[in-house]
């Protein structure tokens, strides 16, 4: 059965569609050379750089491998490494 | 309850006004303006407090009636021809999204060659928009159909727009007297608009999402269902709104039917002339059925009250060029499709462009009729 | 339009380090990313392309507005890659009904919220691409800007019909190649200059107008919280990169954008209550060639063209930039 005129009421519900399968590369963050500027964070396509108290990670459930994070790295800190499937 | 001698157009704004409509918007078109004038009146003098967006198209008019009524407003526009056809693509979102919009339809030919006056080829051509199509006949029905339509259409086992088509000129600008119900006894039959589906920050929804051919088709079937659940709400509306005001409605007008042999079926003000030659040949084998909701289309009603009559003439104000006859004959026909003993049948083309339809053309549809005539004809035609 | 002195902090923040002009690029002021919020109003797993430029432009915006935004959507890219039936990607509520009417919808909606009592509770955001904007949606867009209502109107510019396929926009810059404006024999792609919606939309009298680009993320965020809060109709036209359609490597979706500023092509400004004002200048001009020559759209163009470019770029330049 599909909803009334259309409507969606589970929203932000693109989640369940995990967008990380459209890979080649992933990122990985080397914090060690992290300068902590969040440029990686903003510029993320698909909110797939997760930050939490100065820490950064990638949330490989969406992330795409755009390479923009690892390119507007002004320290070089995000590394894109071919995926193993 | 008062009596004014007015314009079917300032009907159709006095039940605009008793509707208490929270967003109006429309765009001027002969003959529809003197109705988003008179709006705009009672807006001006403070008698609505509708917010009135005047817009700079037909288009935008409806565009911003779905994003008001998405957002839980009770909201209005009227029209009329090329101002319809230009909201074509809309129609279908607004009847898609399951939206109550009430909007008057003033029936006027369409380009081209340019023509202002009567005809019904702009909302016949609308009909598959999943919309309810009541034609009036009276300005008293245009204000009565309006207040039913509200009724009708946020009814949430319903949820389908409503356009209520009244002949241009024929009735826009013809005066009448016209009872006005008193605010309270409205109040009475309409109950504040509960809106089923609204845009909300503190429940957001998303409307308007992208269906794949996994889901499309679902929702077309839901609205096929939810229109014809609307059979029932139609009549309900009619007859209760009789209760109150003593003017009963329902899907189709039965004029002398009883011992009738020939029937002549119409839509709009044309029942009238209808009438009137009906009165004067005074002749009980001959009746007429007026269709007033020609979307949901009654069929099951028609092939009741038709299956034993000897012949049906449809009179009507368009036509589907190709096909060569207009599309109320063509549901009709259908209508009676396997009867064990059909009808004769004949189809005639009149008033297109606003070409007068007289009593004695009327009569002569009669007499050819009675003659045997079959198939489809024009009336008046040079 | 000169350079004023009242710079935002942000600029300050980049003119101090000359290392790098874009605004998040400036390290040492780490502070300008942290005050962006970090609500995510816009939800992964969307279907834009990987590198899509205009979905950072949505995110932006709405962490901008908040969530008590209602948002409406001309037909799109944006649109359809949120909105796969039964998922969205929004957490606000959103309503999409055509191309060409994103701001009669978002009219209808403000008319509503304020016929309801709500209006000072609500932002009403209308969203459309360059071709829902400047084309299509050009007659609603003026009328819903002429008329006053209290919404903002967001045009993500990617240059072309995107989600049809790269056709050609009243928004595609002079020269680029697109499916309608292929190069030919006797074609060197598209042969008119970009329409200039922004001062269009200025001549409306429209109290708040600016010009952003993705790759300068808190100018942008910041635009969008002062148009949220100017009371009225205000315009934001935000350049946003495609990279499929500009022929483009993903990863270098928000340098190339960038480049598009620092070479010229593409001016940061705002327009309040009439009065323009530049919010970025580029520490160094940039040759155009450095913006062309990356991308595919452009990569057919000779010697002379590109100079017929930089020539009206230079003029501009010097309008804006040079005293
Ligand atoms: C009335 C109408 N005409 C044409 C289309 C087909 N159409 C859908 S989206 C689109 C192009 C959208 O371009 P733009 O507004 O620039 O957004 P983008 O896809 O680039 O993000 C077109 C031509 C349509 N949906 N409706
Ligand atoms: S590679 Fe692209 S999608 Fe993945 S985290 Fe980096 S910016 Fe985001
Ligand atoms: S862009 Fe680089 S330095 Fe900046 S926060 Fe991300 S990983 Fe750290
Ligand atoms: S085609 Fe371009 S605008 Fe559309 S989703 Fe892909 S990158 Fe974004
Ligand atoms: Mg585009």
């Amino acid at each position: 059965m599909v909803t009334l005129g259309g409507h969606i009421k589970e929203t932000g519900s693109t989640t369940k569609t995990k967008t990380g399968g459209w890979r080649t590369f992933k990122p990985v963050i080397h914090m060690d050379k992290c300068v902590d500027c969040g440029c990686c964070w903003i510029f993320c396509p698909d909110m797939s750089i997760l930050r939490k108290d100065g820490e950064y990670s990638v949330d490989l459930e969406y992330c795409k491998g755009c390479g923009i994070c690892s390119r507007e790295c002004p320290t070089g800190a995000i590394e894109m490494v071919l995926e193993e499937k | 309850m008062a009596t004014d001698v007015i314009h079917g157009s300032k009907a159709v704004a006095e039940a605009v006004k008793l509707c208490d409509v929270d967003v109006i918007a429309a765009y001027p078109i002969t003959p529809q303006t003197r109705i988003s004038e008179s709006l705009a009146k009672f807006a001006a003098t403070g008698a609505i407090r509708a917010e009135y967006i005047k817009v700079e198209s037909e288009h935008s008019a409806m565009s911003a009636c779905i994003g008001a009524s998405a957002t839980g407003a009770r909201t209005f526009t009227a029209t009329s021809s090329q101002g319809l056809a230009y909201m074509f693509e809309l129609l279908f979102v607004a009847s898609g999204m399951r939206l109550p919009i009430v909007m008057a339809n003033a029936n006027r030919a369409l380009s081209a060659p340019l023509n202002i006056w009567n005809d019904q080829q702009d909302s016949v051509s609308a009909r598959d928009c999943g919309w309810i199509q009541i034609y009036v006949e009276t300005n008293q029905e245009a204000l009565d159909s309006v207040i039913q339509a509200y009724r009708i259409s946020e009814n949430h086992e319903i949820l389908i727009p409503s356009m209520v088509c009244l002949d241009g000129y024929v009735l826009t600008h013809t005066m009448e007297p016209v009872d006005i119900p008193e605010q309270d006894l409205i109040e009475k039959y309409l109950p504040p608009f509960k809106p089923a589906l609204s845009l909300d920050p503190d429940s957001p929804i998303t409307l308007g999402a992208f269906a794949n051919p996994s889901t499309y088709m679902e929702f077309r079937y839901e609205q096929q269902k939810a229109i014809e659940r609307s059979f029932k709400a139609i009549e309900a509306a009619g007859k209760e709104y009789g209760k109150l005001t003593g003017r009963e409605y329902g899907l189709l007008e039965e004029y002398n039917l009883d011992d009738a042999e020939i029937v002549l079926i119409t839509m709009g003000s044309l029942a009238g002339t209808v009438k009137e030659t009906l009165a004067s040949l005074n002749d009980r084998r001959i009746g007429l059925l007026r269709v007033r909701a020609f979307r949901p289309f009654p069929k099951d009603d028609v092939r009741r009250l038709l299956k034993d009559v000897d012949k049906v003439a449809v009179i009507e104000k368009d036509i589907s060029v190709g096909l060569g006859e207009g599309a109320l004959f063509s549901e009709i026909k259908s209508s009676l499709y396997g009867l064990d003993s059909q009808p004769s049948m004949a189809g005639f083309i009149a008033g297109l462009g606003g070409r007068d339809v007289t009593p004695e053309d009327i009569a002569g549809v009669v007499k050819k009729v009675e003659k045997g005539f079959e198939g489809t004809g024009w009336v008046g035609l040079k | 339009m000169k350079v004023a002195v009242d710079v935002p902090s942000y600029v300050k923040c980049r003119q101090s380090c000359r290392a790098s002009m874009s605004a998040v690029r400036c390290w040492r002021f780490k502070r300008n990313v942290k005050d962006v919020s970090e609500e995510e109003l816009f939800a992964p797993g969307h279907r834009g392309c990987a590198g899509c430029g205009c979905t950072v432009a949505m995110r932006l915006a709405l962490k901008a507005s908040g969530k008590n935004t209602i948002a409406t959507h001309a037909t799109g890219c944006m649109e359809v890659v949120s909105s796969p039936y039964p998922e969205t990607a929004w957490r606000i509520p959103w309503i999409h009904v055509a191309f060409e009417n994103s701001a009669a919808v978002a009219s209808g909606v403000e008319a509503a919220l304020k016929a309801l009592g709500k209006k000072d509770k609500v932002n009403v955001i209308a969203f459309g691409g360059d071709g829902g904007t400047v084309d299509i949606g050009f007659q609603a867009l003026s009328g819903a800007m002429e008329r006053g209502h209290d919404l903002t109107y967001i045009c993500y510019d990617n240059e072309a019909y995107m989600n049809t396929g790269v056709q050609r926009s009243g928004s595609t810059p002079f020269g680029a190649a697109t499916t309608t404006s292929p190069v030919g024999a006797v074609s060197l792609g598209n042969d008119r200059p970009k329409k200039d919606l922004p001062a269009i939309v200025a001549a409306h009298g429209v109290g708040y107008v600016a010009t952003a680009s993705v790759a300068f993320p808190l100018d942008y965020y910041e635009k969008v919280k002062r148009a949220i809060a100017h009371k009225g109709p205000s315009y934001i036209h935000v350049h946003s990169s495609c990279p499929p359609g500009w022929g483009i490597p993903s990863e270098k979706s928000i340098e190339i954008l960038r480049l598009a500023v620092d070479t010229g092509m593409w001016v940061l400004y705002e327009i309040v209550d009439g009065k323009g004002r530049i919010t970025y200048k580029p520490a160094t001009k940039h040759p155009v060639e450095e913006y062309l020559k990356v991308q595919k759209r452009f990569r057919h163009l000779d010697d002379e063209t590109i100079a017929k470019i930089q020539e009206s770029i230079d003029k501009r330049w010097s309008e804006l930039f040079e005293d």
